[in-house]
């Protein structure tokens, strides 16, 4: 087993410590992770994005150009990362802000209104776990009991109260999750 | 036996971990992107608290060196760490530290240059690193991790080196490393030195205080008489020579039948390890050699592969060529030797250091 990932989008959208959930809960499962970051000047409201690889061996490489999966976050990310999604592999999007869609026939494409359902619940903080419920519905690569632990080690301990929450965003995201093609 | 403690941390963030417990004494230095969360974990972690070891923001890189010089001179394991501009900074003081034989431990986690450059990985001060950067003929004991458990491991690789030669030894890094989060194992704790077992330990050379019964030690660079002085010098090159010839360090993967060889150092190397498997999926018999200690360089281990037969050597670098050149005076003219590089911070793909090698030597036969 071997997932290359990309979540992508902007700065302050917790595209950072999704990959770091993610990485965590790959540990939690014995995988060998990798968690690259775009660093620097990236701040809120800049793009930013992170490279996750899961795997059952040793990883070689932890920089890729081509992804098993991208999930993507704005447009600017669309325009970059949907020509390096290999073929055959998977698109994940929020529809919010995404002014041209996916045009890859030869990819699954899957959309995810997280953006609205945040806005809808009034809890825009529990943005990046909804859309990793929505990953790990598409993409079941690590155990749901994992992602737990793997939440829990990623976050500090001030903002374990929001544990429930959070696991409560992840299911939300498996269900609004929806295949486009 | 404990249970392993198995962490998710980034490269920057295990070398404050990795120094705490390896009973590091003192830890000087000023922020930089993309090495600042070295000193931002320690202050975190707040080893003061617990070991006892100090925790500093100097006002500059001058000044973090200078206090390695001094920390140092007392037999004590400190460090640094900066990213390339500012090991710049601390150039002066580095000769000064080879020059009075003191060991101690600086990170460069680099990043592009020259000048402020970028804060995106690079690999472009590796001849700084190995051939100088500062004033005079001297050598750093330099390592070059390739992943986040490495950096962990090279820590107290580094500072055992330094001690054991009285050299300052450099961990050479770059923003991927640094960055980069993994799985790592941490070492236990180990306690400090205390100040009698620094005394005994270093007593012949270590300003620790003087007891009756021997000269004092000084701790300095600095000898106006020429004939003294070349004696120094020849001292410094009769122990690079036995670092030489003890301490190279080195991976070899798929070495034994390959036609080409990769040589790679650090995040290249990671990289280059998928290119020799995409090479090999396609029937390609090609190697990756990866230079664990650039100084002293696997000078040997090259020309052995170079008299056996292999027909090219790639230097695959994050840089405009640098290592290559030492790749050459090794194989010295048994096989052609070719360079690729990225620079500015960009790095290169596996597949894009493949095309390269069949571009520049495997087609070109």
């Amino acid at each position: 087993m071997k997932e290359t990932l990309i979540i992508a989008g902007f700065g302050g959208q917790g595209v950072l410590s999704m990959g770091k959930i993610l990485a965590y809960s790959g540990v939690m499962q014995d995988f060998e992770v990798t968690w690259m970051p775009s660093y620097g000047p990236e701040m809120r409201g800049g793009t930013a994005n992170v490279t996750v690889i899961l795997s059952d061996r040793k990883i070689s490489s932890p920089i890729a150009h081509e992804f098993d999966t991208a999930v993507i976050l704005n447009q600017q990310s669309m325009e970059k990362f949907e020509p390096m999604v290999k073929p055959g592999g998977v698109l994940i999007y929020d529809t919010n802000g995404i002014t041209r869609h996916p045009v890859r026939e030869d990819i699954s494409v899957y959309a995810i209104d997280a953006t609205a359902e945040c806005a809808r619940m009034g809890q825009a903080k529990l943005f990046n776990t909804m859309i990793l419920g929505g990953y790990l519905k598409v993409c079941p690569v690590v155990e749901m009991e994992n992602v737990m632990i793997g939440l829990k080690k990623s976050l500090p301990e001030r903002a374990w109260k929001m544990l429930p929450a959070n696991e409560e965003a992840i299911r939300r995201g498996g269900e609004i999750i929806r295949k486009i093609r | 036996m404990a249970e392993k403690e198995v962490k998710l941390m980034k490269g920057n963030e295990v070398i404050a971990h990795a120094a705490i417990r390896y009973g590091c004494d003192g830890y000087f230095g000023y922020p930089i992107t993309p090495q600042s969360e070295v000193m931002e974990t320690l202050m975190e972690l707040k080893p003061w608290e617990t070991t006892g070891m100090v925790v500093l923001q100097a006002e500059s890189e001058i000044s973090s060196i200078n206090m390695v010089y001094g920390g140092a001179g007392a037999g004590k394991r400190v460090m640094t760490s900066s990213s390339s501009p500012g090991i710049s900074l601390m150039a002066e003081g580095i000769s000064y530290l080879a020059g009075a034989e003191l060991p101690c431990l600086i990170i460069n986690c680099q990043r592009g240059g020259p000048g402020l450059g970028t804060i995106q990985p690079s690999q472009g001060d590796y001849f700084q690193a190995v051939k100088g950067g500062g004033h005079g003929d001297y050598h750093l004991i330099v390592l070059a991790p390739n992943s986040v458990q490495e950096m962990h491991d090279h820590v107290a690789e580094a500072f055992d080196l330094a001690f054991k030669y009285r050299n300052p030894a450099m961990i050479l890094a770059d923003g991927a490393i640094g960055q980069m989060m993994e799985k790592v194992v941490l070492a236990p704790q180990r306690p400090r030195k205390t100040d009698a077992e620094i005394a005994e330990e270093c007593r012949t050379w270590a300003a620790t205080g003087k007891p009756a019964g021997r000269e004092r030690n000084v701790i300095t660079s600095l000898e106006l008489q020429s004939e003294k002085m070349e004696i120094i010098n020849q001292r410094l090159q009769a122990k690079y020579k036995t670092l030489e010839e003890n301490e190279v360090r080195y991976e070899a993967i798929d070495c034994d039948d390959a036609d080409y060889v990769i040589v790679a150092f650090g995040s290249s190397a990671r990289i280059c390890s998928a290119t020799v498997e995409m090479a090999r999926a396609e029937g390609l018999k090609v190697g990756l050699l990866r230079p664990i200690t650039l100084y002293p360089f696997p000078t040997k281990q090259i020309a052995q592969l170079a008299a056996r037969g292999v027909k090219g050597f790639l230097s695959a670098e994050l840089n405009a060529g640098q290592m290559v050149e030492d790749v050459r005076l090794a194989v010295n003219g048994l096989a052609p030797v070719a360079h690729y590089g990225r620079q500015g911070g960009m790095l290169f793909a596996p597949d894009e250091v493949l095309a390269a090698l069949k571009e520049k030597l495997i087609d070109k036969k």
